[in-house]
């Protein structure tokens, strides 16, 4: 019978650690090879399971930053007092072993493609999905007009900072720092606000599709910021990340 | 079988056992659980009452501070498997709270603020066993850990502590709450480890 | 992390969901039993810091959708579920 698989067949891969990069003090990529590994789409996030010699097991979600078709590849940001980010950031090396599920995520998905501009929003570390897919459109050669919007802290905390500094084709780049900028420093200097989304967002006259990603606080401040300036709610798709640690 | 991940272990540590009831790891902070959004009754408008029972009997927040009121210290422990030793509260025993109320209920719900509800028999809040607390060590209590006012019932897991407690309703018959009735145990109790349906 | 980090969304919980339901949920619709209004998953306000995990709308607030799990045993509340549109790939 054709249709949907009946039962779950999402199951715990065994999976191990092929390269660490460290990308800002306390954020980290991870490169993996996972056993069974089916290709992702730019947008979805794996579920990570650790368990400890006691046979203690933690879970936590991570996005997938790599494109699809490249070695897959998860970027971690260090919580402070976490379980399992301290973990992947400070400890973990290549040969290290653990599990994943997924790919996961049919909504907070993006191909690269379409006519319409396309706005991405990120808080922090909720640019890891929005990289995915940054880096999708680059690999097919894509000409969606494309801006990112990406509030970090510092300059240090930007995360993907040397390819962000090459956007290539079409891909704007807008950073916004919010505690501290280096000497210099001509952008943004604070948390979105309306004006800064006047400034950056596409008009709504353009139908722009919009992809936020980062704290719960962080996008329901874009959103809202948006669908005040007319953007069609439906155009908004949204993923908050939790500060699970 | 798992992969075991080299280095990695969890943050709890084991306690006393005979403090530390089976399943559970000592935690030094407080976490917060939270099924939904913070309630934020101003105080003013903020009442406590026991339906059920002859006649309902309600209290302000200014006539609920006037009852007297005790300072306990007691263990914790929560069915995500953290446990808290030497918490410290103070609030009105439930003893004096039914005691303004004629009945012959054997069991209750609590009803609070933001639609969380919890059963508990009457002999699991009697005699000492539990108090509706306001302060928390020795501060008022924080919204997010329930306050201006939560139940608490400290020999049992602690989702029957409800946050932002408003009503205990007298019942005949033990009906399950928010969580009873999606698999957690009826009752509860941390040293039987009562966590689920069945256990 | 701030009370209302603590609320996430669908995506949160996309694995659990391939578990029990065997596809992807969170591109697909629910509608709520309270208020009617008609939502992706992936756009719940989801509370997993809880003893169970609760999802509930985000126009009315009420619970659509509640998972307590043991280790043996998973149960399911869908009563604030009026209709789950699942759409496979």
């Amino acid at each position: 019978m054709a249709g949907a698989a009946l039962l779950g067949r999402l199951t715990w891969l065994a999976t191990e650690v092929v390269d660490a990069v460290q990308e800002t003090p306390r954020v980290r990529t991870l490169v993996l090879e996972a056993d069974g590994w089916t290709d992702h789409r730019a947008g979805q996030h794996v579920d990570v399971r650790l368990t400890a010699e006691d046979g203690y097991q933690a879970e936590r979600s991570y996005s997938i930053a790599s494109a699809p078709g490249r070695p897959l590849a998860i970027t971690v940001e260090e919580l402070e007092n976490g379980e399992v980010s301290p973990y992947l950031v400070g400890e973990v090396r290549p040969g290290d072993r653990f599990e994943i599920r997924g790919p996961i995520g049919g909504y907070f998905v993006w191909d690269g493609t379409g006519e319409a501009p396309v706005l991405l929003v990120a808080g922090g570390s909720g640019v890891v999905p929005l990289m995915s897919m940054i880096r999708q459109r680059a690999a097919i050669g894509s000409r969606t007009p494309t801006r990112l919007l990406y509030s970090s802290r510092s300059w240090d905390d930007v995360i993907y900072r040397a390819d962000l500094e090459e956007p290539g084709d079409g891909l704007e780049v807008f950073h916004t720092l919010t505690r501290s900028q280096p000497p210099g420093w001509t952008g943004y200097s604070r948390r979105i606000d309306a004006e800064l989304l006047g400034e950056v967002a596409w008009g709504a006259v353009d139908e722009p599709r919009v992809f936020i990603c980062g704290s719960t606080r962080f996008v329901d401040t874009a959103a809202d910021g948006l669908v005040a300036m007319g953007y069609a709610p439906e155009s908004i798709r949204t993923e908050r990340f939790g500060a699970t640690g | 079988m798992s992969i075991i991940s080299r280095g990695f272990r969890g943050r709890g540590h084991e306690g006393p056992p005979d403090r530390v009831p089976p399943g559970q790891y000592l935690t030094d902070d407080f976490p917060v659980l939270s099924a939904g959004p913070t309630p934020h009754t101003p105080l003013e408008e903020w009442t406590f009452s026991i339906t059920g029972g002859a006649e309902p009997v309600s209290w302000t927040w200014d006539e609920f501070r006037a009852l007297p009121s005790e300072e306990i210290t007691k263990d914790i422990h929560c069915v995500t498997k953290w446990s808290k030793l030497d918490t410290a509260w103070a609030g009105v025993s439930v003893d004096t709270l039914l005691e303004a109320v004629e009945h012959d209920a054997s069991f209750l719900m609590a009803f609070c603020d933001g639609g969380y509800t919890t059963n508990l028999p009457l002999e699991d809040v009697s005699d000492g066993k539990a108090w509706v607390a306001y302060t928390y060590d020795g501060e008022p209590l924080d919204p997010e850990h329930g306050g201006p006012a939560r139940l608490l019932v400290p020999h049992l897991y602690f989702w029957k502590s409800a946050k932002w407690v408003r009503r205990l309703d007298l019942r005949d018959e033990d009906e399950p709450g928010f969580w009873e009735s999606n698999g957690y145990h009826l009752r509860g109790d941390p040293w039987l480890e009562q966590r689920y349906w069945g256990d | 992390m701030s009370v209302q980090d603590m609320k996430l969304d669908g995506n949160a919980i996309g694995g659990l969901l391939i578990e029990i339901f065997g596809t992807d949920l969170t591109g697909s619709m629910g509608v709520c039993a309270s208020c009617g209004a008609q939502g992706h998953v992936a756009a719940l306000d989801v509370y997993v810091h809880a003893p169970g995990i609760v999802a509930r709308c985000r126009s009315c607030e009420a619970v659509m959708l509640k998972i307590v799990r043991s280790e043996t045993r998973t149960w399911l509340d869908l009563s604030g579920t009026r209709t789950l549109e699942i759409t496979s790939r």
